[in-house]
């Protein structure tokens, strides 16, 4: 999975996206899955846009906001040093006042999916 | 390392996480400790790791027939179990059981959304549909209905009411036990079960008519371990065409007895929806002074407090009104409540807050409109659900390398009455100051109108380094002399918590003694009659089985 992703960024990165086989179909499969998952378990905290009632940002936005001040994106889908594991290690664990998901909520293949999602973002 | 059930050693364990593998499949049972982190509570109050409540293992299923076969392999094995939606209960406890060694049932998977009517105004779900996947499947479908939402909204409906949650819309349907119209549940047995007009076959009114004939029985499940609801229907109001504001202030102390009657009135006479109550004098808490006045032992004086909002300029109290309708039944609704406001208190002021129809844009729904500060949380009024509110818990600009390593709230149900509230003000507040814990609790300090008839009056504390509460010793008194002492106060003026995570449920049901604990004992009564074995969320809501009543 991780050679397809690892293809992917190339693809991606090329903006070669257009010309597609059936390998590169998987992958595309694979972002629109992480866009789901993402938009449907992460956005609601770390997505754009402004917080409830006035915040200038939603919640985890924020607390990155606020943790790397400005030395890494705030937004997750901006982040190009993120890797399946840490995200892997995040999810799983939770971190700071961020819960963890369960594989119930967030499968294994979720979280790579969601990588690719980032990545193609 | 995961703990065992109870009475199970390793080897018969194995061979139970083998029956259950062939019922679910190898991927949705999960016992390793890594797998175990997310089936705990992320924020326990346990006193010690030790106390700490651990599942042995979680289960999966995705169809009611695997939720059957799990219940009577639990029977067979003697294995407790403890059902979870989306385990977002956060502060309740989450996905962790009041037994460590149960086998979490996660219905995670069970995500099917059934059926949503937007001409008879209902909905139909399983218990891994979220609030947000109801909503996004309303807004698809571009469906007329409101979901009240909890927040935040991560949770499930099912879940939610099976904890007696709140919402923030019309009465009817911010109590969301109340808005629970119909349930499915696989009793102890093994058997499933239908409540209501659910019992009938080819019912054409399961999510219509509650009740059906004969005693109801679906009051049992909230807060309570009679089964496992794998269906519920929920009552979800028509999406209004009109959304108006406004504010009503009053300007004397003992002028909150009036303005809550008013508000009782027209809350009853659903012409509002959750009403928002505040005081313009929090602004003068900054002030050594007045602080002191307002956190007397014993109370505040009246006339103190009378005097300090005369100087400031400031009215004693506000509530802030919400209407749903049209443009037109709002504006009547605000002109009838300034009427009675008018009426009932002099120098009362009223002012017209926003009016907007529905639905709001997202720029309307982020931005106070109203020309004056709004406590009110917009979203949730509009049935948006959200994380939004996480913000409370995180980092912040004061403190960007802090965030709460849990929350524990104390809400308890009072009456809606403002010598109450007063009373409440002061006893609570003493009560904590007596075994040393500062709280936020002032003579300003305001109830929320979460549940239609009745107040909740509350003291949160967030765990947060930095502050009081958020120290290791800080923490620990919080949730041990702290809830005992908020408990024990309670108990002196006829009040009680509504709800409480698994730490705290034994502590909470104690004070329901009436009869020397008559509905205790029924619902044990109950239990060991439908649940011989004790197999279903033994101690959940305070009722243990025979099997484990006298633990020690």
């Amino acid at each position: 999975m991780k050679k397809i992703i690892s293809i992917g960024i190339t693809l991606l990165a090329c903006s070669a996206a257009l010309q597609v086989n059936a390998q590169d179909q998987t992958l595309l499969d694979m972002v629109e899955k992480g866009r789901q998952v993402f938009e449907n378990n992460c956005m609601p905290c770390h997505g754009t846009g402004p917080g409830d009632d006035g915040a200038p940002m939603l919640p985890g936005t924020h607390a990155l906001h606020l943790k790397y001040r400005g030395d890494l994106p705030a937004l997750l889908t901006e982040r190009t040093d993120l890797s399946v594991e840490f995200i892997q290690g995040v999810v799983r664990n939770g971190i700071a006042s961020m819960p963890p998901f369960r594989k119930s909520e967030i499968t294994d293949q979720d979280i790579q999916a969601i990588m690719a999602y980032i990545i193609a973002e | 390392m995961a703990v065992l059930p109870p009475g199970l050693n390793q080897q018969q364990f194995d061979s139970a996480l083998g029956r259950l593998r062939q019922v679910v499949g190898n991927d949705w049972v999960f016992s390793s400790d890594e797998d175990l982190v997310a089936y705990q509570d992320f924020w326990s109050p346990a006193p010690s790791p030790d106390q700490k409540l651990v599942p042995s293992a979680a289960v999966a299923p995705q169809e009611v027939e695997q939720v059957q076969a799990i219940v009577r392999f639990a029977n067979e094995f003697g294995i407790p179990l403890y059902p979870i939606s989306t385990g977002k209960n956060f502060g309740y406890g989450g996905p962790a059981p009041n037994v460590s060694g149960s086998i979490v049932v996660d219905l995670k998977r069970m995500n099917r959304i059934l059926e949503v009517n937007d001409k008879r105004n209902f909905a139909l779900v399983e218990p891994g549909v979220s609030y947000l996947d109801l909503y996004n499947y309303i807004q698809e479908h571009d469906l007329k209905v409101w979901v009240d939402t909890p927040d935040p909204g991560w949770g499930s409906p099912i879940g939610n009411t099976m904890d007696r949650g709140i919402g923030y819309t019309m009465s009817y349907y911010r109590d969301h036990a109340t808005a629970m119209h119909g349930l499915e549940a696989v009793l102890p047995n093994g058997e499933i079960m239908r409540t209501g007009m659910g019992a009938l076959p080819g019912s054409q009114t399961w999510q219509e008519y509650r009740y059906g004939f004969g005693p109801d029985p679906a009051g049992l499940f909230p807060q309570g371990n009679f089964g496992i609801v794998t269906k519920m229907g929920l009552r979800l109001m028509p999406q209004p065409k009109h959304w108006r504001t406004g504010m009503i202030t009053v300007p004397r102390r003992r002028d909150l007895g009036p303005l809550i009657d008013v508000v009782n009135y027209l809350s009853d006479s659903f012409l509002i929806g959750e009403p928002w109550y505040g005081s313009p004098m929090r602004r003068l808490l900054s002030d050594p002074d007045f602080r002191a006045a307002a956190t007397k032992r014993g109370g505040a004086d009246e006339d103190v407090m009378d005097r300090y909002a005369r100087e400031a300029g400031l009215h004693s109290w506000q509530v802030e009104l919400q209407f749903y309708g049209s443009e037109g039944t709002t504006q009547a609704g605000w002109e009838f409540a300034r009427e009675l406001i008018n009426d009932a208190v002099p120098g009362a002021q009223t002012i017209a807050g926003e009016s907007l129809p529905v639905p709001l844009t997202r720029e309307q729904i982020s931005k106070n409109g109203a020309p004056y500060d709004s406590n009110m949380r917009r979203n949730i009024t509009q049935g948006v659900p959200g994380l939004g509110i996480w913000k409370l818990l995180g980092r912040t600009e004061a403190m960007p390398d802090a965030w709460a390593k849990g929350h524990l709230g104390f809400f308890f149900i009072i009456p809606r009455d403002a010598e109450q509230v007063f009373q409440a003000q002061h006893v609570f507040a003493d009560a904590l100051a007596d075994v040393g814990i500062p709280s936020t609790i002032t003579a300003l300090t305001t109830p929320n109108n979460w549940n239609p008839f009745s107040f909740l009056f509350s003291a949160g504390f967030a765990l947060v380094e930095g502050n009081a509460a958020g120290t290791d010793e800080g923490s620990q008194r919080v949730r041990e002399t702290g809830m005992e002492a908020m408990l024990d106060t309670a108990a002196k003026y006829g009040w009680a918590e509504y709800r409480a995570g698994p730490h705290f449920q034994d502590a909470v049901a104690s004070k329901y003694a009436f009869n020397d604990y008559a509905l205790r004992r029924f619902n044990e009564t109950l239990k060991d009659a439908i649940d011989p074995n004790g197999i279903i969320a033994p101690g959940r809501g305070g009722i243990w089985p025979a099997n484990m009543r006298n633990r020690g």
